[in-house]
């Protein structure tokens, strides 16, 4: 198969799937089930192919890039790719079962589809793209999809966090527009690769950077900027929850590796870096604190997302300025892939315990192990790969990052990963002590479909395991990474 | 990889899986749960069987496979791990026996011994790791698998003492990776190798290595309960009997002292350690444990309380011999990780048995206990002396070598700790014994044995452990003894 066939499949399969589901609303369940079958294969094809043959780039219509729209494919963008691919599908066969239970009339349950499928898209999209502006357009109809589902619970407090979320996403892409313009007149192009040859320091091209970057943290939801998230989050439907949790907030940061890393790389001073390194070590402390006081079991798992998404920058400090942040580089995202299974896992944990009991506060929890051993099981599995306990992909992630802050002689940031870790034990434990506490008898408690329990198991075991694929995972970063050979021989 | 590879992996996978599928048990399927959790625990004693079989002629058994960029997941068995892996599966088996026994009509069965066989998944990984990432991958999962089995009773007690044990061995895993990963960076992936692998830095990074072994034993010492680190074990009594058995026994503490005997003989290496200088502080730390566990554990009256504090005591034997240079030393502590886990396990046993049969919990309810149950009580007392160190049971051969060792070593102030403590624990066990045989009963308790004193599931382990005591001493000298196998090893370890 061709390339361009699979970055027909990526970008079309779920685009199409999501019109039908707008003209035929009783067919979304299984459109959607088609599209992760479609993209699951395209995404193992790319992997082949970029494994084999390096960064794949695909001209649309034959054009080249200053005037047509490059689809760019290296290792980075297959891993979002696959973990895109991988939520998606959970999210489908976990999905139906868990509306409806949740919402009372068919026409609601069917309004999930086509924004979820249109999140796919956008997401699929977003990886692909090599510039600037497609990753604005991207970005756009991340957003709008997001907020349609954040809203699909209908609830008043589902509709304010939506229209929140809304807002700020607005004003961060106005942001990030800005920039772009900016750096168009500055530089006469939007690709990537060729802003990494004609982008350097300049007050015009500071501006854009900040610009961009504010756009593009509060995205991100990084600390400051993570207000909008915990209401967002928590008051969506699980599946949603998860899908915000684990994919899109990740835009932005994908978005912003992209630009500090190639585009815009002549501009990251060592402040810059450490900076983001401070926000994000601001994020893991604040987010866990609030995680550990919060009374609501969604609202924990919110925050455990601000917390975790701190982490992620901290690749920034230390992969920056150095012949081989590779090491950094690939901990952080091998993170982040963890990060998207075992939240997602804990985002459907969640919602089924919380559909099992039939309320939202952590002490409904009392005992609930009784009930649901097996959501239960899942929630404390996956809270190992937040915690970072080895095998688990968090672990891999977080012992990458490790070394790299050891080996860069960078102790504050030692002790910041070690330290978020003990508070995400913390606040993970929190929750199982509510859960293995005795109680009589649980007051209420309603089945909850098997569906819904083994497919967040199962992405639980994932994420638990996924420090065995560490090695694999790092293969494929390697290709197209800002160090393409230094350090290669350490390996 | 070869057939030899698979032999590890089936050690652990025969308990992993038995796990796995217990959890999906039907709670009622009582039966079938209990079949299978035996028939895991013999199928694994049968690979631990192989297993000496092949390292006593010489064998390698080994498989590994990246794990991390440039880290490998690698199992192997080499013979501390056997000494170790042989002595946690075959208390397995016996304990398995017991808690079946012990937990007949409680509920949450299927979790407690889906938990139950994955701890010992995680002990045995521990055993054979044949590196530090291995080890410290084992070591976490152990904290896992063991909290559930803390906190199984859900009461505000055992939610209590589970958050201690969660408090101290999350914090204590963090320090041990902070550990791992410094010494990664220091002299790249660190396999066990006899000998320890520091030895070309020594010179040029003697103040890293120092605080990297202080972390070392900070990570790991909490588990082992080294003072100040031990908060933990006396609060996490609250578990139920077959637990506190295999706490103390077999997997957590028994892992910890384990832990600290890998680092200094297979990371460290002794000689490596010695030239540091940091096994002198090592050894004072742990004559301060035993002296303060024993004479804490003179004050106890709840019989569960009175053996944690003697296990903290006791484990540190294990660390003091690991502490002193010299082959007899060495001898000493090794031996006493087989010496002490028999002894403690046949200890709680009978604790469980006294509190399941005539609901006794203290030491002061324990008059003419000896009457009503003769066997039971008979295998707590020959643990209870051994521990002592009276000749020729297995205490006694761990405490002869310790001593002869401080002596060779010239470290006489050892030769005190090891009086003080034997007299300590003569002070806190010879009266539960003084009780127990001599004292009348309570009124009310009928003095005559019945035919069967408790369920045979809880009386068969402590007498085939306490026969085990006696083996261990009386036959040390044979070639099928503990002594025997540490001896192979101190040879390696100190030879040409």
């Amino acid at each position: 198969m061709s390339l361009a066939w699979i970055m027909a499949l990526l970008l079309l399969a779920p685009l199409v799937a999501a019109s039908l589901a707008f003209a035929l609303p009783a067919a979304g369940r299984w459109l959607a089930l088609a599209t992760a079958a479609a993209v699951s294969f395209a995404v193992v094809r790319l992997a082949a192919l970029v494994l084999d043959g390096g960064v794949q780039v695909h001209r649309v219509g034959g054009w080249a890039a200053p005037l047509g729209i490059d689809l760019r494919a290296d290792g980075l963008a297959v891993l979002m790719l696959a973990v895109a691919a991988i939520i998606g599908g959970v999210v489908t066969l976990y999905a139906p079962a868990y509306l409806a239970n949740s919402l009372a009339t068919r026409g609601e349950r069917d309004r999930f589809w086509p924004p979820f499928l249109m999140l796919w898209t956008a997401l699929d999209a977003l990886f692909l793209s090599a510039d600037i502006f497609n990753l604005y357009v991207t970005l756009e109809l991340l957003a709008l999809a997001a907020v349609s589902l954040v809203a699909l619970a209908g609830k008043r407090a589902a509709l304010e966090a939506a229209m929140r979320y809304l807002f700020v996403s607005l004003s961060a892409s106005l942001l990030y527009l800005l920039g772009v313009g900016l750096v168009y007149g500055e530089c006469g192009t939007l690709d990537l690769s060729l802003l990494a040859v004609r982008s350097g320091p300049g007050p015009a091209m500071w501006v854009a950077a900040a610009l961009m970057s504010g756009g593009l943290l509060a995205k991100a939801a990084l600390f400051p900027m993570h207000f909008w998230l915990p209401p967002a989050h928590a008051n969506a439907p699980a599946p949603v929850s998860a899908l915000l949790s684990s994919l899109v907030v990740k835009g932005g940061f994908y978005i912003l590796l992209r630009l500090w890393f190639e585009g815009l790389s002549g501009l990251l001073t060592p402040a810059a870096a450490q900076l983001f390194g401070v926000l994000g070590a601001a994020a893991i402390l604040w987010g866990s604190l609030n995680a550990l006081f919060a009374p609501r079991l969604k609202i924990l798992v919110a925050y455990s997302t601000v917390a975790q998404l701190g982490y992620l920058f901290l690749l920034i400090p230390l992969a920056a300025g150095t012949t081989d942040g590779f090491t950094a580089w690939s901990g952080g995202l091998i993170f982040l892939a963890a990060h998207a299974c075992a939240k997602t896992a804990m985002f459907l944990s969640a919602g089924n315990m919380l559909h099992a009991v039939g309320g939202d506060r952590i002490r409904d929890l009392d005992g609930v192990t009784h009930v649901l051993p097996l959501s239960a099981f899942t929630f404390g599995l996956s809270g190992m790969s937040l915690v970072g306990l080895p095998p688990s992909g968090g672990f891999a992630g977080k012992w990458l990052l490790l070394g790299a802050a050891i080996a860069r002689g960078q102790w504050w940031w030692v002790a910041t990963l070690l330290g978020g870790s003990l508070l995400a034990a913390a606040y993970v434990i929190r929750v199982l002590f509510h859960a293995f506490t005795r109680v009589a008898a649980p007051a209420r408690s309603r089945p909850v479909p098997p569906v819904m329990e083994w497919t967040a198991l199962a992405l639980s075991v994932l994420a638990a395991g996924l420090g065995f694929t560490a090695r694999g995972s790092a293969t494929l970063l390697r290709v197209g990474a800002p160090w393409p050979s230094a350090g290669a021989g350490r390996a | 990889m070869d057939g030899h590879g698979l032999i590890p992996l089936g050690i652990l996978l025969s308990s992993f899986f038995t796990g796995l599928v217990i959890f999906a048990l039907d709670e009622e399927s009582h039966g079938l749960r209990t079949a299978l959790n035996l028939i895991g625990a013999t199928l694994k004693l049968a690979l631990v069987a192989v297993l000496l079989w092949g390292i006593y002629h010489g064998e390698s058994f080994a498989v590994s496979w990246e794990f991390l960029p440039g880290v490998r997941f690698a199992l192997a068995a080499d013979a501390n791990s056997v000494l170790f892996v042989t002595l946690s599966t075959v208390l397995w088996f016996w304990t398995t026996l017991y808690a079946v026994g012990y937990l007949e009509g409680a509920p949450h069965r299927s979790r407690f011994f889906g938990f139950f066989s994955l701890c010992v998944t995680a002990t045995t990984g521990i055993a054979l790791s044949a590196n530090l990432i291995t080890f410290l991958t084992f070591y976490e999962l152990l904290t896992v698998t063991t909290f559930p089995l803390v906190v199984h009773r859900g009461t505000p007690d055992a939610l209590q003492g589970g958050r201690s044990y969660l408090t101290y061995t999350v914090a204590g895993g963090a320090v041990l990776l902070l550990a791992v990963a410094g010494l990664h960076h220091i002299v790249g992936p660190v396999d066990f190798v006899q000998r320890g692998v520091v030895a070309p830095f020594v010179a040029s990074h003697r103040g890293e290595l120092r605080v990297l072994f202080l972390l070392f034993m900070i990570g790991i010492g909490v588990k082992a309960a080294l003072v100040p680190l031990h908060g933990w074990l006396p609060r996490a009594m609250v578990a139920p009997a077959p637990v506190s058995a295999l706490l103390h026994a077999v997997a957590v503490v028994k892992a910890g002292a384990f832990g600290i005997v890998r680092i200094i003989y297979d990371v460290y290496g002794v000689e490596n350690a010695a030239a540091l200088g940091v096994l002198g502080p090592l050894a004072v730390a742990a004559s301060i444990t035993i002296i303060y566990g024993s004479t804490l554990a003179v004050f106890q009256d709840g019989l569960k309380k009175r053996l944690a504090f003697s296990t903290v005591s006791q484990v540190s034997y294990i660390v003091l011999g690991a502490g002193i240079r010299g082959p007899l030393s060495t001898t000493g502590g090794l031996v006493h990780l087989v010496h002490q886990g028999l002894m403690k396990i046949t200890l709680f046993f009978g604790a469980g048995n006294f509190a399941e049969t005539l609901g006794i919990h203290n030491v002061s309810e324990m008059d003419g206990v000896g009457r009503r149950m003769p066997l039971t009580t008979a295998a707590f007392t020959v643990a209870a002396l051994g521990m002592i160190g009276v000749p020729p049971l297995a205490g006694y051969i761990s405490k002869w070598y310790l001593l002869k060792g401080a002596v060779q070593s010239g470290d006489g102030w050892v030769g005190l700790v090891l009086g003080a403590s034997s007299l300590l624990n003569a002070a806190y066990f010879l009266p539960i014994l003084y009780r127990a045989w001599l004292l009348p009963p309570p009124a009310g308790r009928g003095d005559a044995p019945p035919w069967r004193e408790t369920h045979w599931m809880l009386l068969l382990p402590p007498l085939f452990t306490a026969a085990l005591v006696i083996w261990a001493g009386g036959l040390a000298e044979s070639p099928a003894s503990p002594l025997a196998w540490v001896k192979l090893i101190v040879a390696r370890e100190y030879g040409p």
